[in-house]
């Protein structure tokens, strides 16, 4: 591979000789490698689960250039994972955050920040100052937006994502190498695959994944070893399993192939199936709902009302409100637990699972269920603020 | 012949949440029908309406993509693992 990057103008101090000796010495590096590093520049998309780790140990191993792109505030459920950011920071921008680590970790990084969502927009003129894209996101519409400006910008995309305790990594869209098409060539329909904020994620998995993102980084800049092109690396952290899978360039990939249809950057919410906000939620354009203020009054009143939990049992056991559980899965299967004559009122974390459960419910005969809006949380937020949110 | 299918994290609810099924197959379409026949909840997250495998589920026999062997009509050994690795887009 031809080297990525020019390091003809990078030097370095006596300060950054010593910061750095522990890779001066290493024939894999040498005083060439380090500059090469300083003459890099990376752009980490997201500095969340996958773009702390990534940030921190790009700053620290002497990445002269980093960009960040992330819009988002610090709340209380990233602490768990996201360790750029600490507990004084809730509530702050995470690119505040983020850049004031940073640059306590390395102050010779120079880091250039964009308070903003990556879009069709802006993606090709964002990307365009950066050598090599990091991609942290974690929205499927994101992925296929970053993937496509890094072809069409002719710029490797060092890839991976998690959910719950397992995670994927690749390089794609290397001159030679398969693109994230190749490798799927479409989305899945909303609501199909679950996001971290449903299935959950292992704190440390980001951790695993987005070093591994910093590696294929770095060995990219050094021209070092054999980089993560043409494969997928699969991690399953609970059976500490590492398994590899071929991905090979498709010579009819829409972006990449020979004659590609995708020339400019698309609207990636229209590819997603993403039509604002309810889409999580399709099934609720005919579904009744009943607001918590209204249920809780009726409640309170002493009405004949059944509220049925549909999460499961290990998020029953964080927090609930006496309803009776049965998980969405098991539902077709334990539906004779309910009594048709009765009102229903079901509910689930935030209102999505358990619209799915009315359509199913009134679809069985249930024609008295309705869907608590905004589920436990919004009951929490709006009835009983001493409930726990998760 | 008995071969193993390795289920991914978020199929593992509508396979009875296990990671690893024994199924009778001499393919591997027949492999994934046999799967879907003893998890019928799985059929809707692996193929469409159609019956043709959903484009945002790969399917690999070894390390292999099947696109790239000879789809659903590829032979199985034995040995043979077939792995189903569908997109995640976690990160934050
Ligand atoms: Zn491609």
């Amino acid at each position: 591979m031809a080297p990525l990057i020019d390091s003809s103008q990078a030097t370095l101090s006596n300060e950054e000789i010593l910061r750095y000796s522990r890779h001066l010495i290493m024939p894999e590096v040498t005083l060439e490698g380090q500059k090469k590093l300083k003459g890099a520049r990376v752009l980490c998309v997201g500095t969340g689960g996958l773009g702390s780790p990534l940030a921190l140990y790009l700053a620290a191993a002497g990445v002269g250039t980093l960009g960040l792109v992330d819009f988002d505030v610090v709340d209380y459920t990233n602490l768990q994972r996201q360790v750029l950011h600490h507990t004084s920071d809730v509530g702050r921008l995470k690119l505040d955050s983020a850049i004031d680590k940073l640059i306590a970790i390395n102050p010779f990084v120079e880091i250039k920040r964009f308070d903003t969502y990556l879009s069709s927009q802006n993606a090709l003129e964002i990307i365009s100052g950066f050598d090599i894209i990091a991609d942290g996101t974690d929205n499927f519409a994101t992925r296929y937006l970053v993937n496509d400006a890094c072809v069409l910008s002719g710029k490797p995309n060092v890839y991976a994502s998690i959910f719950r305790f397992e995670g994927q990594a690749s390089i794609f869209a290397t001159e030679a190498g398969p693109c994230y098409r190749c490798l799927y060539p479409e989305p899945p329909p909303p609501g199909l695959v679950p996001s971290c904020a449903e299935g959950g994620v292992l704190g440390v998995l980001p951790g695993l994944l987005g070093v591994i993102q910093a590696t294929e980084v770095i060995k990219l800049i050094l021209g070092a070893g054999e980089p993560l092109i043409g494969r997928l690396l699969l991690v399953d952290a609970l059976a500490m399993r590492f398994r590899e899978l071929r991905v090979r360039k498709n010579p009819e990939c829409p972006v990449c192939g020979a004659n590609p249809t995708v020339k400019e950057l698309i609207d990636y919410n229209q590819f997603c199936g993403i039509r604002g906000e309810e889409s999580e939620a399709s099934p609720s354009a005919k579904i009744p709902e009943i607001q918590p203020e209204e249920l809780k009054r009726r409640l309170d009143a002493q009405e004949d009302i059944f509220v049925l939990d549909v999460r499961e049992p290990h998020e029953y056991q964080i927090v609930n409100i006496k309803g009776h559980l049965i998980p969405l899965g098991d539902l077709p299967t334990r539906v004779h637990e309910l009594d048709s004559s009765r009102e229903i009122v079901v509910h689930c974390k935030s209102g999505a699972r358990s619209a799915k459960a009315v359509d199913f419910l009134r679809k069985s005969g249930f024609k008295r269920a309705a869907n608590l809006t905004g589920g436990i949380l919004a009951w929490a937020d709006r009835i009983d603020r001493s409930l726990p949110k998760y | 012949m008995s071969i193993k299918v390795l289920i991914p994290t978020p199929l593992r609810p509508y396979a009875g949440k296990q990671s690893i099924i024994e199924v009778n197959a001499q393919t591997v379409g027949e492999a994934l029908s046999d799967l879907v026949a003893r998890h019928p909840d799985l059929r809707k997250h692996l193929f469409s309406e159609d019956g043709k495998l959903r484009s945002f589920v790969n399917v690999y026999l070894n390390d292999e993509d099947i696109r790239y062997l000879n789809k659903d009509a590829t032979p199985v050994k034995e040995t043979d693992t077939v792995t189903i690795v569908p997109s995640v887009a976690g990160g934050r």
